[in-house]
């Protein structure tokens, strides 16, 4: 089963992320910041794909995108922001940071499931 | 909803857009028209088809129509068809290199997220499409889902479904009350209200129709006499692609199907007589 890692610092998200996870098929791993998300990563070499947030304390997400592919893995997974930040600006610099899809909350699970079928996860 | 009731709207929609909705179909019908009758202050459908009945306020027979023929759409829908069509407009294309001329219906536009998909997407496989007399003719029947058409704002919720990032980010501007797609893309194409039952030879003949999820909805008949009178206007090299779930089998052999694509796509059936 291919993994899923959630990252979002509202407990609320990541339970309804893992719901939706388990109805896609996907096996769903959490972290609440950026910082745990490198940890769960560096832990977790086979990661397919993170749903990540964009604010969060500690850690934000696009600090944790810079980070993660900086990093010498073998395999680099999927990156999908999923964030209540939704101008343009802020799109592009996630894209330019490396993230491969975006979805601006609050979302559906038939969102997550095309996005996720768009950058080839599913 | 009283079967009396139920057999009323039936007979008022296939009379009015063709709609068949056959036995059973009861929850689409409250679905749909709980919501318009409450809005339009009657208690139930009961009130509003007894209105209907005596058949004195246009305004409410046109917003009954449009609240059942208004259909789910999405940028890029099925996606296959998208690619499949490519390769087939990529042959027109080469034939209509001299004229520079190409022009594509989409008989059921909605809300314009299946026009907006084309030129998107025949831009970046075409791009010389620009200098070309290039033009996609987009009609339905419902006034209000042009509306939205016509204006190419979309909620934050109907571009993430089926549009990918890359194209928001190209595609689309930002702007106060949701997402507008760019000027140049809207330039090809021209909404107009049109009923499938109704003549549409004045809009001319096309190299690609595309009806997708519209047919399924008719009787055989009905169905019959739409795409015969879609071959007319056809390109004798042109196509046709259907919803699908949608098959020209038994309907009309005006049609052969490109079996070698997935897609429902049609190429008009070459006669006997013709091929003699």
């Amino acid at each position: 089963m291919k993994k899923i890692l959630l990252v979002d610092d509202s407990r609320a998200v990541r339970l309804v992320g893992t719901r939706m996870a388990r109805e896609i098929g996907l096996e769903p791993l959490e972290a609440e910041n950026g910082q745990k998300a490198l940890d769960v990563c560096r832990e977790t070499l086979d990661i397919d794909v993170i749903l990540l947030d964009w604010n969060m304390p500690i850690m934000d997400g696009l600090t944790f995108l810079k980070k993660l592919r900086e990093e010498d893995r073998e395999k680099q997974p999927v990156v999908v922001m999923c964030t209540t930040e939704n101008d343009m600006p802020r799109i592009i610099e996630a894209m330019s940071a490396g993230a491969n899809e975006y979805i601006m909350k609050p979302f559906t699970t038939d969102i997550v499931r095309e996005k996720l079928i768009e950058t080839g996860v599913i | 909803m009283n079967p009396a009731d139920y057999e009323y709207l039936s007979n008022f929609l296939l009379q009015r857009s063709g709609l068949s909705l056959g036995a059973g179909k009861e929850y689409l019908l409250e679905a749909r028209l709980i919501p318009l009758a409450q809005s339009l202050g009657f208690s139930d459908i009961h009130e509003l088809v007894n209105c209907l009945r005596l058949g004195k306020d246009k305004r409410i027979e046109f917003a009954v129509t449009e609240a059942m023929t208004t259909n789910e759409t999405s940028f890029f829908r099925d996606k296959k068809p998208f690619d499949e069509i490519t390769s087939l407009l990529k042959e027109i294309i080469e034939a209509r290199s001299s004229i520079k001329r190409l022009r594509i219906w989409c008989a059921a536009a909605s809300t314009g997220q299946e026009p907006y998909s084309l030129t998107m997407h025949l831009y970046d496989q075409f791009p010389f499409l620009t200098s070309w007399m290039f033009e996609i003719v987009g009609t339905d029947i419902s006034e209000k889902a042009l509306e939205t058409a016509r204006n190419g704002i979309y909620t934050q919720f109907e571009v993430q479904r089926g549009l990918p990032v890359q194209k928001l980010m190209s595609c689309f501007d930002h702007v106060e009350n949701g997402w507008k797609i760019k000027e140049r893309l809207q330039k090809p194409i021209k909404y107009k209200q049109l009923n499938l039952l109704e003549d549409f030879m004045h809009l001319g003949q096309f190299d690609l129709i595309l009806c997708r999820n519209v047919l399924i909805y008719f009787r055989n008949e009905t169905k019959a006499d739409i795409v015969n009178r879609f071959r007319k206007q056809i390109a004798g090299d042109g196509f046709l692609l259907l919803g699908a779930a949608e098959t020209m089998l038994g309907v009309s052999d005006e049609f052969e199907r490109l079996r070698e694509f997935n897609s429902a796509l049609y190429r008009p059936a070459v006669k006997e007589a013709a091929k003699k």
